[in-house]
């Protein structure tokens, strides 16, 4: 868990964050509702957990909520890895 | 009461003057928006009204008085004179949507600038693109945000000022400016610039099917078109509390995010804070917002959390609700019926138009899924596809056209006026913008097909070219396929719209490789993120198929069209011109 954990974190401060941004991002730290992925951004970051973990999220499952934190986001993919 | 009261008896002897009216404008009063919004409301006695309330990530709160507006809105005016820009001078607004954004857009006006508001999101070509083909003299921004204009300065010449608005001043570089309004020295008095109905005022781009996007220059007198709409389609009231959710990167944001309410003394407030339907109704609920103006990319997200979640929060003070920027379908209007107790009314415009075009009114029958009917003084139609005459049989469908000539009517593009004639059916290609837009003779297209029911009502059809609406954004393909085959792997594109439950359409990317890569998972989301980052999270196509070669024809023009029936299941009509099958 820990593992995917900073996997998920690295890969949104690579992406969605700039080099010298001051945010200070954590696993519980707010991602759709802060604004440092939006809507339309949330589709890559889909398509990475998919591919990275090989699994298939349903549309109706990856909604804002399921995708604020990279501790939510853990949830999803863990239930969709069998976990 | 609605303001509007009989739409039929609107009709009637319409005179776009009635605006002035509404406004209690005189004749000899100055027609300058940053003083309208602000200086005027307060001369009117309102000046300790709220004119803002805004929150933001983190239970942030602030609020503001139209004097507080007034005298901040004067200290922006201030600066940028004082930095030597003048009348006419382009002013970029590029910042998330925070007090500074609105406050310096009225202080943009005042001084005579043009104010060319960028939505946040752009990355750095997008915004490269914008400011070049503005020649913009001045960029407003934040700390978050100047990192983009920093990687494209150099190549932007007639860039003399990056002023940042917020932020730590230590994080600055040389040739970036700091001010925070709010801690200046209030500057009580300026003296606004004296415009007239067509003087410049603000700058929106739009996208196009070819070439950049084009740059719809408005001017003053859209205050007319905007002020009259907004009492009569969102029928704002005194004691509203009014929520315009777009963004002031696009022209809901400025029109009726800015300009509509506070020219009418509304109270309104910003949400700046991603998308979740509970921190919206939350939103809602702890403002008590009585007028809402959202988008159906929105509603059919909050669909999708159901009623049930609408139901743990306090609405009763929302009493109506209104849609823009894509159609609103019947089953979004129906689902908020049940969700409000009320309907959305779809509201049809675009960024030329400045203002509503063909709407749904307070008091006037909804026919879900329908566009409403003209604005009073708007003469509208559809036009034969071949003739361009106007179709005069009930379920023909056309491309909406009007009269040009309202208030809110663009000016020109930018730099292009070519493309603006070529909006004007059988306009000389030689005419001047001045007659034009006020050639009664003249139909203005608008690039959307729809059709009329025996009743009067529009319906939507469909966009009569290529560009994307996607969650109520157009979306340039020409601009994306550019972008992509900057990628190193990328050889050709294609780019086209992809139906979407939530978006409408979303983009979807057909392209063939360099050689020597494969297209694997990883490629895939390397190229996501690379239009993402250079253009916009909007541009980033949502699927990517490769393909041995792309369709084009005999003379080597890629075939969107052909690329988008299919993913849109439709007939793929004469392949006759087909390179090869």
């Amino acid at each position: 868990m820990e593992e995917m954990k900073g996997i998920i974190l690295e890969y949104v401060v690579e992406e969605y964050l700039d080099e010298d941004d001051d945010d200070e991002v954590g696993f519980d730290s707010p991602l759709i509702s802060s604004g440092i992925v939006d809507s339309f951004s949330m589709v890559s970051l889909k398509v990475f957990l998919e591919k990275k973990f090989k699994i298939k999220l349903p549309d109706d499952e990856a909604t804002p909520e399921a995708f604020d934190t990279v501790d939510s986001i853990c949830v999803l993919v863990n239930k969709h890895l069998g976990k | 009461m609605s303001n509007i009261g009989s739409y039929d008896e609107r009709l009637e002897g319409f005179d776009w003057n009635i605006a002035r009216d509404v406004l209690d404008l005189r004749d000899d009063e100055l027609l300058n928006i940053g003083h309208m919004a602000s200086d005027r409301i307060c001369k009117r006695g309102m000046g300790g009204k709220t004119a803002l309330i805004w929150e933001g990530f983190g239970d942030a709160k602030k609020q503001y008085t139209f004097d507080e507006l007034r005298v901040l809105s004067n200290g922006f005016a201030k600066k940028l004179q004082d930095a030597g820009v003048k009348p006419g001078d382009r002013v970029c607004v590029f910042m998330d949507k925070i007090p500074a954004l609105y406050i310096s857009f009225l202080g943009i006006l005042k001084m005579g600038g043009v104010a060319q508001p960028l939505f946040s999101a752009f990355g750095d070509d997008s915004l490269e693109v914008r400011l070049k083909s503005a020649g913009t003299k001045a960029v407003l921004t934040t700390q978050k945000h100047v990192k983009k204009v920093r990687k494209i300065r150099q190549n932007l010449p007639e860039l003399e000022h990056v002023i940042v608005v917020e932020g730590k001043p230590e994080k600055l570089k040389d040739g970036e400016v700091f001010f925070d309004v709010e801690k200046e020295s209030p500057v009580q008095e300026f003296e606004c610039f004296v415009s007239d109905e067509d003087t410049p005022s603000v700058l929106h781009y739009t996208s196009g099917t070819t070439g950049q996007p084009k740059g719809a220059q408005h001017a003053h007198g859209s205050v007319l078109g905007q002020a009259l709409t907004a009492s009569w389609v969102l029928d704002l009231q005194d004691e509203d509390i009014y929520w315009c959710t777009a963004d002031p990167g696009w022209v809901t944001g400025t029109s009726y995010g800015i300009i509509g309410p506070w020219v009418l003394g509304v109270t309104q407030c910003v949400l700046d804070q991603g998308f979740t339907s509970a921190r919206w109704y939350k939103f809602i609920q702890d403002n008590a917002i009585t007028v809402w103006y959202s988008a159906p990319t929105a509603i059919r997200s909050l669909m999708r959390d159901g009623t049930k979640l609408v139901k743990q929060y306090d609405m009763a003070a929302l009493r109506h609700l209104c849609s823009v920027g894509e159609p609103l379908n019947a089953e979004a209007v129906v689902w908020s019926e049940e969700a409000f107790g009320k309907p959305f009314l779809d509201t049809f415009w675009q960024t030329e138009t400045g203002s509503m075009m063909i709407t749904n009114y307070p008091g006037m029958k909804v026919k879900p899924g329908s566009m409403g009917k003209p604005f009073p003084g708007i003469t509208a139609a559809v036009l034969d596809l071949k003739t361009n005459e106007p179709l005069t049989e009930p379920g023909q469908v056309g491309l909406i056209a009007f009269r040009p000539g309202w208030p809110s009517m663009f000016r020109e593009y930018r730099n292009q006026h070519d493309v603006y004639a070529s909006k004007f059916v059988g306009a000389a290609a030689d005419a001047k913008p001045e007659d034009l837009r006020n050639d009664q003779d003249l139909w203005y297209v608008s690039g959307d097909r729809a059709s009329i029911d025996q009743d009067g009502y529009y319906w939507f059809v469909g966009r009569d070219d290529d560009v994307i609406n996607t969650g109520g954004h157009l979306v340039g393909p020409f601009e994306i396929e550019s972008a992509l085959i900057e990628h190193e792997a990328i050889a050709e594109a294609a780019v086209v719209g992809k139906p979407d439950e939530v978006n409408m359409e979303v983009v979807k990317a057909f392209v063939t490789l360099n050689e020597g890569f494969v297209f694997d998972d990883m490629l895939e989301l390397g190229v996501m993120n690379f239009i993402r980052k250079s253009l916009s999270p909007l541009a980033m196509p949502q699927e990517i198929e490769v393909m041995e070669k792309l369709p084009k024809t005999r003379s080597g023009k890629i075939l969107r069209r052909y690329l988008k029936a299919l993913e849109w299941g439709e007939d793929v009509g004469d392949l006759s011109t087909l390179e090869d099958d």
